[in-house]
């Protein structure tokens, strides 16, 4: 097992080094200096905010500079607003993404999970394809419109929820549910298709035939087993809520990390899109690696071991 | 208990000859598989939809007089007529003649990604297997690392500095989405190459190339063609997304997602601008998904009836 984390870790480290370089090339191969605005700086004051920066060091010392840095958990400052940094954007819009990020997380698994088990023990009857069909339109339908349409919907024609902002409990619910309604989808097939395989087990025959409940064996056999493909798809899922998020917050006017993103985006400030991206980049890889972990321990028939090929 | 007669049992004849023959048909794997798809109906009608939307894709801007790119001051945001069948948008571009129009590029997108995903992932999930050895542990790990970068975030951050359009955008795409092609490929061909038919080949001579592309990729096929169908609309997607963020195919270019993306804040008072696109879009993945579904069903022959 430890043995095993240890290489994921190595990986992760070196998919981040990847991630980390590539982001520092892609930003001096930018189109425009950070500087070039509508107006022209002069060339004095440029080559002051250079200095200031750091830009006129030979990229290599800059490159080790920025590594290091992140190494700090330092994530640079934003060269479109002065003074702002990085880590302000991320201190004041990260707890904020990570609670709807959470709330969409369970949403996702809880009603996916319970419309994947509803399917599944009626299979071929309505529930399974009224399911169904609403984890096909689920999966069709791109976040950023079923996140305008339920927004234009409950909120703004039949007012059950507040249009937009980050107020109070009652304005997270309808963030939450745009951002989860994809995973949802996607949990319920997994959940039926994995939950189909298991009952067809010759266990839950055994079961069956001891005389158990239905309700027994859903939930003391069945479901335990049914769940492991959901649980390896929360290393995804995670990924999924996080770029979701840019887009929801966004629509609903959210202060989060996502929109303070999309906005670096438009307003092409390449520290703040890097700096952002490598944060998300560790978040995401620790959140797999975390997820890969929890796997091994909850199924025993997975061996997590060293290296070694043929195991 | 009924009494049964002695006179009503009869002896049953074995004829040895009837047991040796084959009752059905002989079907090749492909035959057999195009058999099972066309009982799914689900998958038929989303086959169906696809002709539908491709052959739109190509014949629909040339069923209306008006262009995709020129603009009418004179007659923006026009709910659907006789004259603008889907209407206008705020420009006063016929909305029919861009949705089809978009059709083309969307659709193109997500071939074109599915493609090069294809011929990457099966050149290098192929050889990693074939090789075996160091060859594959190096190619794999290589794979491994560039696996663990978050694909969406790449995504944007090259579609960010590199100049936009249709060509960044499917590099931007396939730069890590063969991965899991050739991952796929790999494993299939891991456990197809100790099979007695490669050994045979070996000996009859056949070179390596003929080998990998003659006897293993076509026994490949199957799952490949699962995993295409399934790329092209999370492509599709990607690109709506990106439009969303302001990083689609640049103006006067129509591609679903940015109309869509344009609609949406036209949705409260032009909801025809938001209804056509974002309705192809969704009738697209959802082609693609219930065809993609229906053949892996019908080439898992543990489905089989």
């Amino acid at each position: 097992m430890l043995r095993y984390i240890g290489r994921r870790l190595l990986y992760m480290l070196l998919s981040l080094f990847l991630i980390i370089t590539a982001t520092f090339f892609l930003m001096r191969a930018a189109p425009g200096g950070p500087f070039s605005g509508e107006k022209k700086l002069p060339p004095e004051i440029e080559k002051n905010l250079n200095e200031f920066y750091g830009l006129d060091r030979p990229w290599y010392e800059q490159y080790f500079d920025y590594l290091t840095s992140i190494a700090q958990w330092d994530f640079g400052p934003s060269f479109k607003y002065k003074g702002q940094t990085v880590n302000d954007l991320i201190n004041s819009g990260f707890p904020v993404s990570f609670f709807l990020g959470m709330e969409a997380l369970l949403i996702a698994v809880g009603m996916g999970v319970l419309l994947g088990i509803i399917a599944a023990l009626n299979h071929n009857k309505w529930q399974d394809y009224a399911a169904m069909i609403f984890a096909v339109l689920g999966i069709s339908v791109p976040s950023f419109i079923m996140a305008s349409l339920l927004q234009y919907v409950l909120a703004i024609k039949l007012g059950v929820f507040p249009v937009a902002r980050w107020e109070s409990f009652m304005h997270t619910i309808l963030p939450a549910i745009a951002l989860a309604t994809g995973p949802t989808a996607f949990i319920a097939r997994l959940t039926r298709s994995s939950m189909l395989e298991v009952l067809s087990n010759d266990y839950i025959r055994t079961a069956k035939a001891k005389g158990l409940s239905r309700m027994q064996i859903t939930v003391r056999h069945a479901i335990r087993n049914a769940l492991l493909p959901v649980v390896s798809y929360l290393g995804p899922l995670s990924a999924g809520v996080i770029t979701g998020s840019f887009v929801i917050e966004k629509i609903f006017g959210i202060p989060g990390l996502g929109s303070h993103f999309v906005l670096s985006i438009s307003n092409r400030d390449y520290t703040v899109i890097m700096g952002v991206t490598v944060f998300y980049s560790i978040i995401l890889l620790a959140a797999i690696l975390l997820v890969d972990i929890a796997y091994g321990l909850i199924d025993p028939r997975i061996k997590l071991a060293g290296g070694k090929k043929g195991e | 208990m009924q009494q049964i007669p002695k006179e009503m049992f009869q002896p049953a004849s074995v004829d040895l000859s009837e047991a040796e023959k084959i009752s059905k048909p002989s079907l090749s794997f492909w035959k057999d598989v195009s058999i099972r798809f066309r009982k799914n109906k689900l998958a038929m009608f989303g086959l169906v939809l696809l002709f539908i939307l491709v052959f739109m894709a190509i014949f629909g801007p040339m069923m209306t007089p008006h262009d995709y790119r020129t603009n009418d001051l004179m007659n923006t945001n026009k709910p659907p007529s006789a004259e603008h069948w889907f209407g206008t948008d705020d420009l006063g571009r016929d909305i029919f003649a861009r949705t089809w129009y978009g059709a083309r590029i969307s659709l193109f997108i997500g071939v074109a990604a599915a493609l090069i995903d294809l011929f990457i992932g099966v050149l290098w999930g192929g050889i990693a297997a074939f090789r075996g050895g160091r060859t594959d542990e190096v190619m794999m790990r290589i794979a491994d690392i560039l696996w663990g970068v978050p694909y969406l975030l790449l995504v944007i951050l090259l579609m960010v500095v590199l100049e936009q359009g249709l060509g960044t955008m499917i590099l931007a795409m396939t730069i890590t989405g063969w991965i899991n092609m050739a991952r796929i490929v790999r494993g299939q061909v891991l456990q197809l190459k100790n099979q007695e038919y490669v050994l045979a080949a070996q000996t009859l001579g056949a070179s390596t190339s003929r080998i990998m592309f003659r006897h293993l990729i076509p026994n490949t096929m199957g799952p490949i063609l699962v995993t295409m169908t399934l790329t092209i609309p999370s492509a599709i997607f990607t690109e709506a997304f990106l439009s969303y963020l302001g990083l689609g195919v640049p103006q006067p270019l129509a591609s679903w997602g940015t109309m869509a993306s344009d609609g949406v804040s036209a949705l409260q008072y032009y909801p025809w601008r938001l209804f056509f696109p974002a309705t192809m879009i969704c009738l697209t993945i959802f082609a693609f998904n219930v065809v993609g579904d229906g053949l892996r069903d019908a080439l898992d022959p543990r489905l089989r009836k």
